[in-house]
């Protein structure tokens, strides 16, 4: 079974879940990884959520994880809210900047993230490698509603988790 | 418990400090009375709360209407129309938080208004969505 959200770095001794670089290797990470520590696999929290992020971006959708998407979306996204996936989301510019600087230093990862398609995390290679079993018929659930609708079925994702074990998919099945 | 991954201490600390700047309290303490007064005042008349619901829930040559995404009566959780994410009510005698900031009211109105009208909304026009909100109890 490959859904294994695998620990991929490790920082000084520590085996450190820097998730993101879990997610990029997703389908690489095997059987030599099971042996690290899984303990903060699929914790996207390893920095404290920045309040105003919260606020700004946790509005409209749920406020997605700085390391699922590489700096050059972020940037893309952040400055061209007012024209935001076909809604406006318009900020000012000082909270722009405070939002890059608590989001980029989360973007390092070993391995670069690639640029996904209208740079939309539900377009990036790991995400559709991490969700290969589920059903191509589930995404048009209308109680799914979107793929960027993450909660529907990650009953923890507002908390940063997203583990294969806490995934409910409305509807039933996969 | 979890292991923070920057690379320097001077980037924690950062982050930290950034958190807290923007985890420091709020200070705007208006009540939706002052908002809507602050409007009517604007306009320069007085706000029409059937005016304000026929706004609310009409569409205006757009693809969505205020309803589309707070629900035809915003006395209960709407849905974001396109995420699906819950929108806590709008109406103030179901939600204390609602208009108790100018500038999150202006900053909502200016973009909801732009996605529904195309255009920002005009003074009397806020002032006449929130006085039909108010009736709401
Ligand atoms: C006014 C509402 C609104 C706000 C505020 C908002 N967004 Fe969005 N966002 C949307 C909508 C609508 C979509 C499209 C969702 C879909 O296609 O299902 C979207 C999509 C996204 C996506 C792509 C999701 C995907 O498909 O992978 C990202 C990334 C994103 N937003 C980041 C942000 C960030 C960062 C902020 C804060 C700076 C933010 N959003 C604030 C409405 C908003
Ligand atoms: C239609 C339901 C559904 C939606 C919506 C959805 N996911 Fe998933 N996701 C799943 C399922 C099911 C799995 C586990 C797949 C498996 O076991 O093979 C999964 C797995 C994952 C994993 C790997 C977890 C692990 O433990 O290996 C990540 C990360 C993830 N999803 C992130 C997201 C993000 C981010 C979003 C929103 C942008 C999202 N998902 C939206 C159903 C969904
Ligand atoms: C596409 C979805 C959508 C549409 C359409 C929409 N809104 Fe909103 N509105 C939101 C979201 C999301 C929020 C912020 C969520 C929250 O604060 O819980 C919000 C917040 C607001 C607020 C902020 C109130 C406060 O003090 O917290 C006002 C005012 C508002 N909307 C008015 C309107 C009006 C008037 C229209 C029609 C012109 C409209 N909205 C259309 C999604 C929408």
């Amino acid at each position: 079974m490959s859904r294994r959200f695998n620990c991929t770095i490790r920082v000084a001794g520590a085996c450190l879940a820097f998730a993101i670089t879990a997610l990029s290797s997703l389908a690489l990470a095997e059987d030599e990884e099971h042996k690290h520590e899984h303990k903060h696999k699929n914790d996207m929290r390893s920095v404290p959520i920045l309040p105003l992020y919260q606020q700004e971006c946790g509005a409209c959708h749920i406020a997605y994880p700085p390391q699922m998407l590489p700096a050059g979306s972020w940037h893309r996204i952040v400055n061209n809210m007012k024209q935001h996936y076909g809604t406006d989301a318009s900020l000012d510019a000082a909270t722009v900047k405070e939002l890059e600087q608590w989001i980029m230093p989360q973007t390092n990862h070993a391995r670069p993230l690639p640029e996904p398609p209208e740079d939309r995390i539900t377009r990036s290679e790991w995400f559709t490698r991490a969700h290969h079993e589920v059903a191509a018929a589930v995404w048009s659930r209308p109680e799914v509603k979107s793929a960027a609708n993450c909660t529907t079925c990650h009953v923890t994702a507002e908390q940063g988790n997203y583990s294969e074990h806490y995934v409910r998919i409305p509807g039933g099945g996969t | 418990m979890s292991i923070f991954p920057s690379p320097s201490v001077t980037r924690l600390l950062q982050v930290l400090a950034l958190a807290l700047v923007a985890a420091a309290p709020c200070v705007h303490a208006e009540t939706s009375e002052q908002i809507l007064d602050q409007y009517r005042t604007q306009a320069g008349t007085a706000p029409d709360p059937s005016r304000g619901q026929q706004f609310f829930t009409s569409k205006h040559d757009h693809e969505w209407s205020c309803s589309s995404c707070h629900g035809d009566k915003p006395v209960q959780t709407g849905k974001h129309v396109v995420t699906g994410k819950s929108i806590g009510p709008l109406a103030p005698a179901f939600n204390q938080e609602r208009f108790t900031n100018t500038a999150k009211v202006e900053k909502w109105f200016r973009r909801n208004c732009n996605d529904v009208v195309g255009r920002e909304c005009t003074p009397a026009e806020k002032a006449d969505v929130i006085s039909w909100l108010l009736t709401l109890k």
